[in-house]
């Protein structure tokens, strides 16, 4: 029975990843799906709507699902519909997370009165939005880099609430009762408003009400294509750069020389009235419709938005978060009890996380057509990448469930610190002008990265030897030797990929500004990764030290890479002000604590070690 | 006597120093890393990395006094510690051959870095479309430039290096029919009109000026910066006196956009302070720069700048474009698109030369090279042991 442990822990692993792709159609007779798919371009890219409503919600309150206040569960694309056509109905939803005790005590709220104790809606917000706004432009006049947590919460609040109220001027007037009418009302009368504007400005005799109507009318409409977030409307196909799309209101203000609606504003329009009314069938062969106009100029831009679409319902790296977090454990009891059949499931799941992690980096790529990493967030997708990969390599090799404990260790921190990273906003981001070269993302920035992803894995292999050794007796010495021969490879390779990717990158500077190499921080922290590693090697060469010297060497290394892949960036922005903290470097700091806690460990005298009899037994 | 040259020469050969001198060396960088919030990058390469100690101050006073080792100290030792021991124990195996070649490129990079703090020069130049010129200008060194005038075809230019104003020594120089003396010098320091009503600033420079604007303005030294975004505009007082006496005293500022002017022996004289210039045999003109923008958004998408190039002696005429990751290499120079300014009709190019660029790219090869013989050559060692280990295992297993 033990035998088939493994096939059935993945067979299970496997049905939780596909769960998502059976139940992706929402419950609703709405297209959600169809409407989810429909592109819009948003900060330089065409993206679906899908993806608007997914990263909006995790930047305002830092998840995606969402309720009604009568608790029933919103797909993010029919929160986002409600957002754009029912701005009333959405006013009410709780989706803003205000944890601040003094912004709370600002708003005049109490957590209480917040779905979860900390999520509010705009209707709560509202009163003390003038409040609220003069603290903010009190806080923006201090540096970014120097705010105090209540002025960061203050101004993140505020950028949240804009960026909702912009995604409500996005599509129609939000006011508007029947857009449709309104509309017509707009086009016809354009040619009586145009006249008694033109007469007043000539000082004849005008039409008061009509010239009063096309400029509030006008009015509206102009705050639209100033504020609205999406660019939903394509250009014309003689249009040269097949980039310039614009805002619904641009075209709703067009009409006054064309004298009639742009088919998107109408479009959209009729969306908005069939949402309103629950009127699906309607909804439905609108989005059918407007996105038959859309396929033949963007097909292949579709298929990427579509596929996007996807890859939002199948959420990768979530389902490798969860997995990764059972193979550590796997591996961990595996040590105690059924060695073969426990570690044999944690590589079984260990590859199939792997492989779910490399579709999703495969995908990102695809969509974005560039290297693996290209921003912080993709960085730590593909540290934690490379370490698996490592890892299974290791595991393969030994099958003692040493790699698969690394892996599920070091796999599911780094996806914990992506998602972090993603509550900022959309993670495939447009490159700026100096990073826009795919060759040296390519290559520099891939090698430096698996540096990176070497270099954590030797610590963690460190620290399980530490671990193991002090707190467990199975540490035994065919374990230790097989570990100390893994951190010494493992460093190895570390050493080369370091060195190599640091070189590229000079390399690139060279090419790139005039000088090979610059001291700027972030070189700076490379450097001390390649001379860390080099450190290591000559100390194990010339016999300074032995298994648990290399072990405490490398638990440092954790240390070093973690300054050089986080630390160095808090320096740009943190510590102009010494008096400056910020979660993250709090983080950081409570890591190398614990990083050093290990180092006096793996030094304890060998009474302590519990393990000390097993090795012991070896010698 | 020998044992001490043995126990002298096991210093200079051990690993030990080499552990030592790697820890100090990450120390070192780590450090210069954090100060250079406070001294920015040039400060940073001044204090930390070309030099042999860092210096610190006795606690209350001005003293300096080496706290730590610094940049040519430790690269230096470490060339020393590797020469030594190659020296010592070299003899030629293929075993050995990665760790050779790796540590060959260290030698070379060593070097290479310590040629390019000795030799590379960068320069800045700023066009503006349509603009043409034949010099750029320092980052951050300046001169005083005295010019005769008088010819409507061409300027006569004696340029006076910042240094040797600092120094404050009177200059002669042939083409001058006046001796130059510096009475005062400013390395860093703002102007400001003076005001009658006003008594001066409590830290205002004594007014030195007889002459032109000098004796107008009011001089206030402020401390030298580092930052990377700003640079010291030094200002300085200077008596010109011919043999009949002094002609007065002036204030020269790189602070004065427009030259001084006076007249001596019959001839129009100009005095000005500005950024040190290098001048070369070609000219460039700015004819275009474009700014691309991702649509809907701030985020740079390309900036780049059309030149045109001509050579002083007409051998070259043509256009380039030069954009970011893609930079104009021109006799010896490099021109960079670092920047842009005045509504996107202005740019800004970074100007090096580095005569020992080549350096770094042959010691990385070779260092990479020497890496990948030595970790495959334990790799290789790995997989057989493995290979030869594996049937007794696998016996026991079964057992």
């Amino acid at each position: 029975m033990k035998r088939f442990l493994p096939l059935l822990a993945l067979t299970l692993a496997v049905a939780y990843v596909a769960t998502p792709f059976f139940r992706s159609k929402p419950r609703s007779e709405f297209d959600l799906e169809g409407f989810g798919k429909l592109p819009v371009l948003v900060n330089g890219r065409l993206k679906p709507m899908d993806t608007v409503a997914r990263t909006s919600l995790l930047m305002f309150q830092g998840r995606q699902p969402i309720r009604t206040p009568a608790g029933e569960r919103l797909h993010p694309t029919a929160w986002l519909l409600d957002v754009l056509f029912r701005a009333d109905v959405a006013d009410r939803y709780q989706h803003f997370e205000v944890v601040h005790p003094d912004v709370l005590a600002l708003l005049q709220l109490r957590a209480e009165d917040g779905d979860g104790k900390k999520r509010f809606s705009y209707s709560q917000l509202a009163p003390k939005l003038a409040e609220l706004d003069r603290q903010a432009q009190l806080a923006a006049q201090i540096e970014a880099q120097v705010r105090n947590p209540f002025q960061k919460a203050v101004v993140d609040l505020r950028e949240h609430l804009v960026l909702y109220n912009r995604l409500k001027q996005s599509l129609i007037p939000p006011d508007s009762k029947d857009v449709l009418a309104d509309y017509q009302a707009w086009v016809q009368g354009i040619p009586a408003g145009v006249a008694a504007v033109r007469a007043r400005e000539n000082k004849q005799p005008f039409d008061e009400a009509a010239a009063n109507a096309i400029l509030a009318t006008g009015q509206k409409f102009e705050f639209m294509a100033n504020m609205g977030y999406l660019l939903t409307v394509a250009p014309p196909a003689s249009a040269t750069d097949p980039n310039a799309w614009k805002p619904v209101g641009a075209v709703l203000l067009e009409a006054i020389q064309t004298q009639q609606l742009h088919p998107t504003a109408m479009a959209y329009a009729g969306l908005a009235v069939s949402w309103r009314m629950g009127q699906p069938e309607q909804f439905n062969t609108i989005v059918k419709l407007y996105r038959a106009t859309l396929e033949p100029r963007y097909a292949e831009r579709m298929v990427k938005s579509d596929f996007e679409t996807r890859f939002n319902t199948a959420a990768p790296f979530y389902h490798a978060t969860v997995l990764y977090l059972i193979v550590f454990l796997l591996a961990v009891f595996s040590w105690l009890l059924f060695p073969q059949e426990l570690g044999r499931s944690s590589l079984y799941l260990m590859g199939l996380a792997w492989v779910l992690t490399t579709a999703g980096i495969a995908t990102r790529m695809w969509l974005e057509g560039r290297p693996p990493v290209t921003n912080l967030y993709s960085s730590a997708l593909f540290v934690g990448w490379g370490t698996v990969g490592l890892c299974v390599v290791l595991e393969v090799l030994y099958r003692n469930a040493l790699g698969s404990a690394a892996g599920g260790v070091v796999g599911f921190c780094t996806l914990i610190i992506a998602h972090y990273l993603s509550l900022s906003g959309d993670t495939l981001e447009m490159m700026r002008a100096v990073l826009d070269s795919n060759f040296w993302l390519a290559t520099h920035v891939v090698i430096v990265t698996i540096g990176y992803s070497a270099t954590y894995l030797a610590g963690f292999l460190g620290l399980i030897y530490v671990f193991r050794g002090v707190f467990t007796r199975s540490l035994d010495a065919r374990t230790a030797d097989a570990l100390n021969r893994m951190v010494y490879g493992i460093i190895c390779f570390a050493t080369l990929f370091s060195f190599a990717g640091t070189v590229l990158g000079g390399i690139w500077a060279d090419q790139s500004w005039g000088r090979f190499w610059g001291w700027d921080p972030k070189e700076n922290g490379a450097l001390i990764i390649v001379l860390w590693n080099a450190l290591i090697l000559h100390a194990r060469w010339g016999g300074l030290v032995r298994a648990r010297g290399l072990m405490a060497l490398a638990i440092f290394g954790n240390i070093v890479t973690s300054w050089s892949w986080f630390g160095t960036n808090m320096l740009g922005i943190g510590l102009h002000s010494y008096g400056f903290m910020d979660a993250a470097f709090y983080a950081l700091l409570a890591f190398a604590l614990t990083q050093v806690a290990a180092i006096g460990l793996a030094n304890l005298p060998d009474r302590f070690w519990r393990s000390r009899a097993t090795l012991a037994a070896a010698r | 006597m020998s044992d001490l040259r043995r126990s002298f020469l096991d210093f200079f050969v051990s690993l030990k120093l080499t552990i030592a001198l790697l820890a100090l060396s990450i120390v070192l960088v780590f450090w210069a890393t954090l100060a250079q919030v406070r001294l920015g990058i040039w400060g940073v390469q001044e204090e930390f990395f070309r030099t042999f100690f860092v210096l610190g101050r006795l606690p209350g006073t001005d003293i300096p006094v080496p706290i730590f080792p610094g940049g040519y100290f430790l690269g230096g030792l470490l060339l020393l510690n590797l020469l030594a021991a190659h020296a010592q124990r070299f003899r030629f195996t293929w075993r050995k051959s990665g760790i050779l070649l790796t540590h060959a490129g260290l030698i070379l990079l060593l070097v290479g870095e310590l040629l390019a703090g000795l030799l590379q020069k960068d320069f800045q130049m700023r066009l503006d479309e349509g603009q043409t010129k034949d010099y750029s200008e320092s980052f951050r060194s300046d001169e005083l430039v005295i010019v005769d005038a008088s010819n409507p075809e061409w300027d006569d230019v004696v340029a006076i290096p910042e240094a040797l104003l600092a120094r404050q020594k009177e200059l002669q120089h042939p083409r001058l029919p006046f001796r130059v003396v510096p009475k005062a010098y400013y390395p860093n320091a703002n102007l400001s009109m003076k005001d009658a009503a006003k008594p001066a600033g409590p830290s205002a420079a004594p007014a030195l000026a007889s002459r032109d604007i000098g004796e107008r303005v009011e001089v206030t030294p402020l401390p030298i910066t580092y930052r990377d975004n700003e640079r010291n505009l030094p200002s300085a007082f200077v008596e010109l006196i011919g043999p009949e006496g002094s002609l007065g005293t002036w204030l020269v500022s790189t602070m004065m956009v427009q030259p001084q002017s006076f007249d001596y022996a019959g001839k129009t004289w100009r005095l000005q302070m500005r950024f040190a210039r290098e001048h070369k045999p070609f000219a460039l003109t700015l004819l275009d720069f474009s700014h691309d923008r991702y649509p809907g958004t701030d985020i740079p998408k390309n900036f780049s700048s059309r030149v045109r190039i001509q050579a002083e002696d007409g051998s070259e005429d043509r256009e380039v474009l030069i954009y970011m990751n893609n930079p104009l290499r021109y006799q010896g120079l490099t021109f960079y698109q670092a920047g842009f300014d005045n509504n996107d009709r202005t740019t800004v190019f970074q100007v090096v030369r580095n005569p020992s660029w080549v350096l770094p790219y042959v010691a990385c090869t070779l260092m990479t090279l020497g890496l990948l013989i030595q970790f495959g050559i334990h790799l290789v060692a790995f997989v057989r042991r493995r290979a030869a280990g594996a049937a007794p295992k696998g016996a026991a297993a079964s057992a």
